[in-house]
């Protein structure tokens, strides 16, 4: 079985958020990359699927050029090979993204039997790439995925939408996107990590279009919150959240 | 004329709907509702109620449940047929995925969970990021605006008027019924309930440090009759179920008092359990981001502190 994954370097941010001077981007001088965790998902199950029945597992991403750490870092975990589309650093918009996902697929000589992606991306989280992806493809999509079973060319979904959980079956070729919690992402252990320098990664610069969906600019939202009172230090400072439990209503 | 697509299940509302109509009366007071599927025509009050004069129903034999590539092609009909200015959603799950089939068969771009829209020539619109921490500032070049509404950016106001229900039969091609659903509901529907129906949460985060100390967590919840809950470390550690995990990837919770233990409060996290009534943190670390989001903190080791409370609590109760 031949799968690929879409993965997207995103910064790792912590609790908050600084943004460069003219408020187009975050300041990521003190921030470190990853992916986000449902992409890990994705590529776990990838690996996984491709132990149990063989075939490759690729990776593509379209990011800067430094997004070559993240597909190393995945490469490390047991993918084939990585796609990288290079921007100059740039968000593209999802239309455009998704322009070039497809027309990178499609120079493919494997005709991938599964495409997966991550329920969203972390930062912009638009909701569509892996919409338009599928209908360019002509293939079913089903998404938010938590549960997958592929067997005979049949792959069998638990999805969660809301409170509702529902089983879905669809034929292969199909791209189906997964959420945290399908499986336990594995760390890249030291042999993967060498294994993953040699593999290869395939250049390609993709022509950027003028993008529909602008991004003109960003701020952070307010937090109302205003802080904890400390109650003390230690078990010293028991009776006191005792007694908050008490006031709270939760001690009678 | 603003087109609002009301979801439903099975004719039970999405509530976040309600919002939608009510962004979509900021920008018109011409407002049709849509809703897929026959047992939508159920809703035609309260579409009337929010504003809504006409409702569509979409209907076609293979729509039963959700097939949002089938809703995407019936909006696209409609679209085409009606010409509305824009196309709104509640920026649920089901609403950005069922806009984001039409925006794809359109060919238009889609802008997701929208706190502010101004429409014209391009549309104007703000919309979240990274979990509504940050905003951002966009432009929409297209005619017809498809956009969601960010779920807590509008409240529900009502403003009734007359409603005429109209069905429409859709046409949907092959592709859009690839997907078939084979069941719902079942044992797994009941996965993370225990943690959203829990009035007390007692949460571990990687301070926790392994499995085993969880069962201090485990014995404080079962004295508040409360639920345990973690951080997204603890479930990829594998010392905790994923039902277990709070935050923007895993069940966002409300209690009326979560107490964060050995978690450092990243905004993911934040995401999940910021509606708590009460915050209640224990952390080594005075420093911790955690501590700007919680109502009341001890600094403290977890493995001290827990036993100790849990003993405390013990002696309330004679
Ligand atoms: C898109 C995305 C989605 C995410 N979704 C989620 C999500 O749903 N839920 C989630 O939780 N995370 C999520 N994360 C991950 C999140 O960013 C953090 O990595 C995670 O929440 C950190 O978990 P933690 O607080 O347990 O660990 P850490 O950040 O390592 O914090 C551990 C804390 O424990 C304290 N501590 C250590 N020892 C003790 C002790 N003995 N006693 C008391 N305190 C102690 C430390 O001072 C520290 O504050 C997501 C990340 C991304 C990018």
């Amino acid at each position: 079985m031949d799968i690929l994954v879409c993965l997207k370097r995103v910064p790792l941010a912590g609790s908050t958020f600084l943004l460069t001077p003219d408020s187009r981007d975050i300041n990521t001088d003190f921030l470190g990359f990853g992916i986000s965790p449902h992409e890990e998902n994705a590529v776990e199950a990838g690996v996984q699927l491709v132990e149990q029945m063989g075939g490759t597992l690729t990776l593509l991403t379209l990011g800067p050029t430094d997004a070559e750490e993240q597909l190393r870092t995945q490469l490390a975990i047991g993918a084939t090979r990585g796609i990288l589309l290079e921007t100059e650093g740039e968000d593209w918009d999802p239309q455009a993204t998704a322009a070039a996902l497809v027309e990178a697929i499609n120079a493919e000589e494997t005709k991938f039997d599964l495409i997966l992606f991550g329920a969203e991306s972390a930062d912009s989280a638009g909701y569509q790439i892996h919409i338009r992806v599928a209908h360019a493809l002509s293939r079913p999509i089903v998404t938010n995925v938590k549960t997958m079973k592929i067997e005979n060319g049949i792959a069998q979904c638990e999805r969660a939408v809301g409170s509702v959980r529902e089983l879905y079956e669809t034929t292969l070729p199909a791209v189906i996107t997964v959420r945290d919690g399908l499986n336990i992402p594995r760390y890249p252990s030291v042999p993967g990590r060498i294994q993953a320098r040699k593999k290869p990664i395939e250049h390609k610069k993709p022509e950027p279009r003028v993008p529909k969906l602008e991004k003109v600019s960003l701020s952070v939202s307010p937090s109302n919150s205003t802080g904890a009172q400390i109650l003390g230090t230690g078990v010293e400072a028991v009776p006191a959240l005792v007694d908050v439990l008490r006031t709270i209503g939760v001690l009678a | 004329m603003i087109l609002v697509l009301v979801d439903h299940d099975r004719g039970e509302l999405d509530p976040l709907s309600l919002r939608a109509l009510t962004a979509a009366r900021k920008l018109s007071n011409d407002i049709h509702a849509v809703v897929i599927g026959n047992d939508g025509a159920a809703l035609s009050a309260i579409c009337g109620e929010y504003g809504a004069s006409i409702l569509h129903v979409a209907q076609h034999p293979e729509i039963t449940d959700y097939t949002p590539a089938a809703s995407g092609r019936a909006l696209a009909q409609l679209a085409n047929s009606l010409k509305p200015e824009a196309v709104l959603a509640a920026g649920s799950p089901r609403g950005n995925e069922q806009l984001a089939h039409l925006a794809t068969i359109l060919d238009l771009p889609m802008a997701a969970e929208c706190s502010e829209i101004t429409l014209g020539d391009p549309h104007s619109v703000v919309r979240a990021r990274w979990a509504a921490n940050l905003m951002e500032q966009a432009l929409v070049h297209s005619g017809l605006l498809i956009a969601t509404v960010l779920a807590f950016a509008v409240e529900a106001e009502a403003s009734p008027v007359a409603i005429t229900v109209s069905n429409v039969d859709v046409l949907l091609e092959p592709i859009d019924l690839r997907v078939r659903i084979l069941g719902r509901g079942g044992e797994a529907a009941k996965s993370g309930a225990s943690l959203t129906d829990a009035k007390v949460i007692v949460s571990g985060g990687r301070g926790v440090g392994g499995p085993e100390a969880f069962s201090l967590l485990e014995e404080l919840a079962a004295l508040l009759d409360g639920a345990v809950g973690c951080s997204r470390v603890v479930t990829s550690s594998g010392w905790r179920p994923h039902a277990e995990q709070v935050g923007q990837t895993g069940t966002k919770v409300a209690p009326d008092l979560y107490i964060a233990a050995g978690i450092s409060g990243a905004m993911q996290h934040i995401a999940g359990c910021k509606n708590s009534k009460t915050i209640v943190v224990i952390n080594t670390d005075p420093e911790a981001p955690i501590l700007a989001y919680a109502d009341y903190a001890i600094i403290g080791d977890l493995h001290k502190v827990l036993p100790a409370l849990t003993q405390a609590i013990k002696a309330t109760k004679g």
